[in-house]
């Protein structure tokens, strides 16, 4: 007989606007990895964040071991055996590594008992082959390396429920796998794992049982062996979806930007972009692929007017723009969409209004002699909203109020109405359901096909790959190569990445 | 010629009136790094000198006095925190108003304390054998009781922030609430012991200068030494051993200052007086700069108030 580890029961969750979760009931078990697969919003996430005590449910009951169980706290949890890795990793980044796994645990005594910690984590290092330095900072660490410490940190508190919310987000190919090696070595130790992603390739690779979640309920609970790639995303999204992107092949030569020994220095003072040469083609997507940190969100700063160039020159369309004003640098028709959202793509106080027109606010007509029409701004906002399938509720609520994905479309929205000659769209489709990251792409393609340009920059190769003419892989703050998509794969840009010399 | 007694004496002094200064940039340096920033130091360090004083005088023991003085700091910095952990308010208004409310709450309540003077300070105790070491002994080991603590104050408190769990989970509350909320930390509760233990200390800084440097009663005795100390935090980089330099740089200022009026300076006093402000613009000025090029920084999270639930 297989034992249950967890189960819930008809949980709820109700926020002032929206039921994020409705009956939702499932089981999972004891050597058991259980995918949640759905939409961006769908409530895998809230649902997660239920079993860990970070929310109450309006109603519903969970068990483990067969025993009610009430969660009020992450401590409650972490008692009960449950363990979760966030998406956005709950690491304390001034603090040693050593210092975050041993964070709130008070068995290594009033003075921290750094003997006993390591012993112990050497056990649980050679036990799932999970390397670290616990001696070295976190923000000395790489993505992939405050993932594994994440995982050393649940294992350190001895979970047997691991929940994991999209943990290949930040991932690159190679890294991935070792996580799933490592999750599979956890699963023949009889730990139960919930894996909460939107990405089917990984269901497939993975999972033993799958849930799918649309729209806050279970759609649907089946095994893998019974399943195929394409019913999961029927059941996701509702609807079959095709993934033939129109993409119409233009060979021009005509050099719209080009970059000659850009050299950028960091915050810290290290090099951050040592000498790039790059060029960009009139109707070309050239995407950009690198481990982050290694110098592709510098250059696409650079040259949206946000770093200093410290020597080198960039010239577009034959006017050089070089250290030139972010404003002037837009109105000449170079767009960009930010990494990250929350910190520059939007104002996360201001409205909706306010941040769909902060590209022009100042022009006619939404601004008359310095004062602005507040009409015709929430015309536009609204129009964008309607074009571009944004969930925009209120368009007066403070944009921090919207989901992630909402919040990425709206800034995709603004920059691609301004009409660009070159967009710079870093991760454009990250926090995105299928739907809307291909609607999103084949935007990107109609940019091109108008003889625009796009650089695209993604950790996702797949993206990269079927949207991308050429392909320029950065390592250390070079570009190690460009390559031809249709000569490019998967495996080749991964080492290159890595800064392994083709 | 001057005799280098005067030279000892003066670094003595310098020892006691950075004292002053100690206790409340260890208490603050605590208090931000679980996030918690608080400008009401000088209101509290007026309260604490205030009670201090008036229960020196009434039961005639300085000892009495200063522990009192201490927890009326305590008790003015739970004011703090309430409001801005509590009701999530603005740190910097509330602490703004508890400065405003402890000039207040001692002006109203000193008037007929002004000029009265203690008969009986904070005794010195020479402690034995160390005080007969040269030039070292007399001047800090020929103090009083609460000298002696505020050095093994900043020692045992380098060593709670550095070395044991309870640091660790006060660090970790100042950088990342919401990570150390996921590994079961108690936010609130660690802001609350904090701000309470900051407000001890300002409370000790007062207390001390009412008991044993200032042995009287003056409107806004303290003189800005609150405003002093929160330069301090900056200035030892939220470390408290750092902060042992900062507060004995200033109360070195601050003895000098009172000596060379002793010694009949023709430099008018009012310039005199003004030397230690001047001294915390320049200090400020370079320890900014130098936080900027060592890329030390304050605790991410001061002054940001933590909400568990956000949806």
């Amino acid at each position: 007989m297989v034992e249950i580890a967890l189960e819930t029961r008809n949980i709820t969750k109700i926020f002032p606007e929206t039921v994020a979760n409705k009956d939702i009931s499932f089981k999972l078990k004891k050597g058991e990895i259980h995918a949640l697969l759905g939409e961006n919003g769908a409530g895998k996430t809230t649902l997660m964040n239920i079993l860990y005590g970070i929310y109450m449910p309006t109603s519903g009951e969970i068990f483990i071991n067969d025993q009610k169980v009430i969660i009020r706290s992450p401590l409650d949890a972490i008692k009960l055996g449950i363990g979760m890795i966030h998406q956005h990793f709950m690491l304390v980044e001034t603090l040693s590594v050593l210092e975050n796994i041993i964070l709130g645990l008070k068995e290594y005594g009033f003075v921290i008992n750094k003997k006993t910690v390591k012993e112990k984590l050497k056990e649980i290092e050679s036990l799932y082959s999970l390397q670290t330095d616990p001696n070295v900072k976190v923000w000395q660490t790489t993505v992939g390396e405050q993932q594994r410490i994440e995982i050393i940190k649940v294992l350190f508190r001895g979970a047997n429920i691991l929940i994991l919310d999209e943990p290949t987000a930040v991932l690159t190919p190679q890294e991935t796998q070792s996580l799933f090696k490592i999750l599979k070595k956890m699963k023949d130790d009889g730990k139960s794992i919930i894996f909460i992603t939107h990405k089917l390739e990984e269901v497939m690779q993975i999972a033993d049982i799958i849930t799918v979640l649309r729209r806050g309920k279970v759609v649907k609970t089946l095994p893998k062996y019974k399943t195929t790639k394409s019913e999961l995303a029927q059941l996701m999204v509702g609807e079959a979806q095709d993934c033939n992107y129109l993409r119409k092949k233009r060979e021009t030569n005509e050099i719209i930007l080009s970059i000659n020994k850009l050299i950028v220095y960091s915050d810290k003072g290290t090099k951050s972009l040592k000498g790039i040469d790059l060029d960009v083609k009139r109707g070309e997507i050239l995407g950009i692929a690198g481990i982050s940190g290694n110098g592709q969100k510098e250059l696409v700063q650079t040259i949206a007017g946000l770093k200093k160039v410290a020597e080198g020159k960039i010239i577009f369309n034959g006017l050089d723009i070089t250290n030139k004003h972010p404003r002037f640098i837009s109105r000449l028709g170079i767009n960009y969409i930010p990494a990250d959202r929350l910190a520059m793509g939007v104002a996360p106080n201001l409205s909706g209004i306010d941040n769909a027109i902060m590209r022009r606010y100042y022009r006619f007509p939404l601004s008359k002699n310095g004062v602005m029409n507040y009409i015709k701004a929430l015309a536009y906002t609204k129009m964008m909203a309607k074009a571009y399938k944004i969930k925009l509720d209120n368009p007066f609520a403070p944009i921090k109020l919207l989901s992630g994905g909402n919040m990425q479309k709206l800034i995709l929205a603004r920059e691609i109405l301004e009409n660009p000659k070159l967009l710079i769209a870093s991760y454009p489709t990250r926090g995105l359901d299928i739907a809307s990251t291909q609607f999103f792409r084949q935007k990107l393609i109609e940019i091109a096909n108008k003889g625009k340009a796009v650089i695209l920059l993604s950790e996702d190769l797949d993206e990269i790959l079927s949207l991308s003419d050429r392909i320029a892989v950065m390592y250390e703050g070079s570009i190690v190569g460009i390559l031809k998509a249709e000569k490019a794969d998967k495996n080749t840009i991964g080492l290159m990445m890595t800064g392994a010399s083709t | 010629m001057v005799h280098h007694s005067v030279y000892i004496s003066l670094l003595a002094n310098t020892i006691k009136a950075g004292t002053i200064l100690l206790f409340p940039t260890i208490g603050e340096i605590f208090a931000e790094r679980a996030g918690i920033l608080n400008l009401g130091i000088e209101g509290m360090m007026l309260i604490g000198a205030f009670i201090g004083f008036i229960v020196s005088y009434t039961t005639h023991n300085p000892y009495l006095g200063f522990a009192a003085g201490v927890i009326a700091g305590g008790i003015a910095s739970l004011i703090h925190a309430f409001i801005s952990i509590t009701l999530r308010g603005n740190q910097i208004v509330s602490g703004l108003a508890l400065t405003i409310f402890g000039g207040g709450f001692t002006t109203f309540y000193g008037q007929k304390w002004i000029n009265m003077t203690l008969n009986n300070t904070l005794p010195t105790l020479k402690l034995p054998i160390l005080s007969e070491i040269l030039y070292i002994g007399p001047i800090f080991f020929s103090q009083d009781l609460v000298v002696y603590l505020s050095y093994i104050t900043v020692f045992v408190m380098w060593f709670i922030l550095y070395k044991t769990t309870i640091g660790l989970n006060l660090r970790a509350v100042g950088e990342n609430a919401k990570a150390a909320n996921a590994m079961g930390i108690n936010v609130y509760k660690v802001r609350y012991i904090w701000t309470f233990f900051g407000g001890l200390l300002a409370g000790a800084g007062g207390a001390y200068l009412t008991t044993s440097y200032a042995p009287f009663w003056l409107d806004g005795i303290t003189a800005g030494r609150g405003w002093i100390a929160i330069a301090l935090v900056i200035f030892a980089m939220w470390d408290p051993l750092k902060a042992l330099f900062g507060a004995y740089l200033f109360g070195g200022i601050n003895a000098l200052q009172f000596q060379l009026q002793a010694l009949g300076t023709t430099i008018p006093s009012a310039i005199l007086n003004m030397l230690p402000y001047i001294g915390t613009f320049i200090v400020i000025t370079i320890s900014s700069i130098i936080v900027k090029t060592r890329h030390v920084r304050p605790p991410r999270e001061l002054g940001i108030p933590y909400i568990r639930e956000e949806k």
